[in-house]
């Protein structure tokens, strides 16, 4: 079960796509899991056979437990009899997603509290003994019932511990209340352990609109670009110019993304908030960022993402400008480096060289992690940020 | 198309943006984008679904005539008398 997200600690196994015997590819769709906030296509991290499915549909298991075996590719399935699957041949694939470290929930070493032993995560045990709670009274949901972070802020939340055992696939009402929930831990934790420090800048949009304009007028209705997608590429092309924004803080230190996958904040109709990634949006024309938010978006809103598009944003940027804002301060979704925030582009009084003028103008914000960066780097990326806006032919 | 087809078409490319909403309940006096809640892409995909529906493609700058039910109709029907559809 890959880790589909940093607030994500389990998942229900919805619907196998392959069966034993079919060969896959690196990418290839093989299974449906839902998390607490979407159901997700997970995609398979390696080339092989499907040897065995182990979790069957409607159970629900914790991260990284293993999904299923795949034979490596050109060697035969290992046999599916009730003979375990060679070591050898068959690697544990639980699709494991590079990227980016979750906290750590499996593997946890065995202490024992009041004579019996009790699994918990070295995050888990340091969260409880800043919150005071005794492990002794807290259940485990996580790897062979291990303690999770998650286990140990509940049972905070329902005052009276044990937690109650996590319910099965939430159903489509409880949906709600599950993403709610999810995202209250991820946003508690994100403004618990990172320092954010916030800039904002002002940026003349005329050119860059102006140029949008004629280059509409001269595509199909189908090909049109949306203003969104100048602000999405500024911030992709920006961000490799400035490789301390993209990336996670993970263990103390920052691990720079290495490739842009830009996290597109997306507000689902039913309520809740999702920022899935467009995979190396820096590599891409306009034209096919515009196409692949637009899928994003629409798949995001019809709970049909992949596994690597929730697992590995480097960078989030979060557009509220067509609800009106003017501009949002954002909260970084742990465990990135930086949020980048537009709001609405407006009409304003400008003054250029002395004179006083009417422009378009947009906000943009950024809240970074001041352990990763500091003001100064936070203030370029936004220059950098406004030049890219201002030489839109070169997006 | 008559301006009832129209009108039809314009609800169920809102519906297909926006598969949660009601037609019924759509007050077509009312802006659109706040009552049905659709940000820019969404009613970007609302004008290419009204296209692919009616042949009529809109231009950006006609975008604000839209804002509406009723005006949505109302400028779709001006638009296929001014220039057939192909």
């Amino acid at each position: 079960m890959p880790s589909l997200g940093a607030d994500m600690d389990s998942g229900t196994l919805l619907e196998w796509f392959v069966k034993p015997g079919d060969e896959v590819k690196r990418g290839d769709i093989v299974a449906l899991v839902d998390t607490s906030k979407a159901e997700i296509e997970v995609e398979i991290f390696e080339d092989g056979v499907i040897d065995e499915l182990i979790v069957a549909p409607g159970t629900r298991v914790p991260v990284g437990a293993v999904l299923a075996t795949v034979g490596t590719a050109g060697a035969p399935p290992a046999p599916a009899a009730a003979t375990p699957p060679a070591p050898a041949a068959a690697t544990p694939t639980a699709p494991a997603p590079p990227a980016p470290p979750a906290p750590p929930t499996a593997a946890p070493p065995a202490i024992a509290v009041d004579g019996h032993r009790v699994r918990v995560s070295p995050l888990a045990r340091r969260v409880a003994q800043q919150l005071g709670v005794d492990l002794a009274a807290v259940t485990g949901t996580g790897f062979e019932g291990a303690i999770t972070r998650a286990d140990i802020e509940h049972a905070v939340a329902v005052a009276s511990p044990p937690a109650p055992p996590v319910p099965a696939a939430p159903e489509v009402a409880h949906r709600q209340e599950a993403m709610r929930q999810a995202i209250a831990v991820l946003m508690a934790r994100s403004k618990r352990e990172i320092p954010h420090y916030y800039l904002e800048l002002q940026i003349d949009m005329s050119r860059p609109l102006e140029w949008l304009r004629e280059e509409n007028l001269r595509r199909p209705v189908t090909k049109r670009l949306l203003p969104a997608a100048l602000l999405l590429s500024a911030v992709a092309h920006a961000v490799v110019e400035m490789p301390e924004m993209n990336g996670f803080w993970v263990d103390d230190a920052f691990h720079p993304g290495g490739r842009v996958h830009l996290g597109v904040a997306t507000s689902l109709r039913s309520g809740g908030l999702i920022a899935p990634a467009l995979h190396d949006a820096d590599r891409m024309s306009l034209e096919e960022l515009m196409a692949g938010t637009q899928d994003l978006v629409q798949r995001a809103r019809a709970g049909r993402l992949r596994s690597s598009e929730m697992s590995d944003p480097t960078i989030t940027v979060t557009n509220l400008g067509d609800r009106g804002v003017d501009l949002v301060h954002g909260v970084i979704y742990p465990p990135q480096v930086a949020l980048v925030g537009f709001g609405a582009v407006r009409e304003r009084p400008w003054a250029v060289n002395g004179l006083l003028g009417v422009r378009p103008v947009v906000t943009a914000t950024l809240a970074a992690d001041h352990r990763a960066s500091d003001g100064h780097a936070g203030g370029r990326f936004l220059a950098i940020i406004e030049r890219k806006l201002n030489t839109p032919e070169e997006l | 198309m008559t301006e009832q087809e129209l009108r039809e078409a314009v609800i169920a490319a809102l519906t297909q943006v926006a598969p949660d909403i009601d037609p019924a309940a759509i007050d077509p006096t009312i802006g659109l984008a706040e009552q049905l809640d659709i940000d820019s892409m969404d009613f970007l995909n609302v004008v290419v679904a009204i296209h692919e529906r009616t042949g009529i493609e809109v231009p950006e700058r006609d975008y604000p005539k839209l804002s509406t039910l009723d005006q949505a109709v109302g400028y779709l029907a001006a638009a296929q008398t001014q220039h057939a559809p192909s």
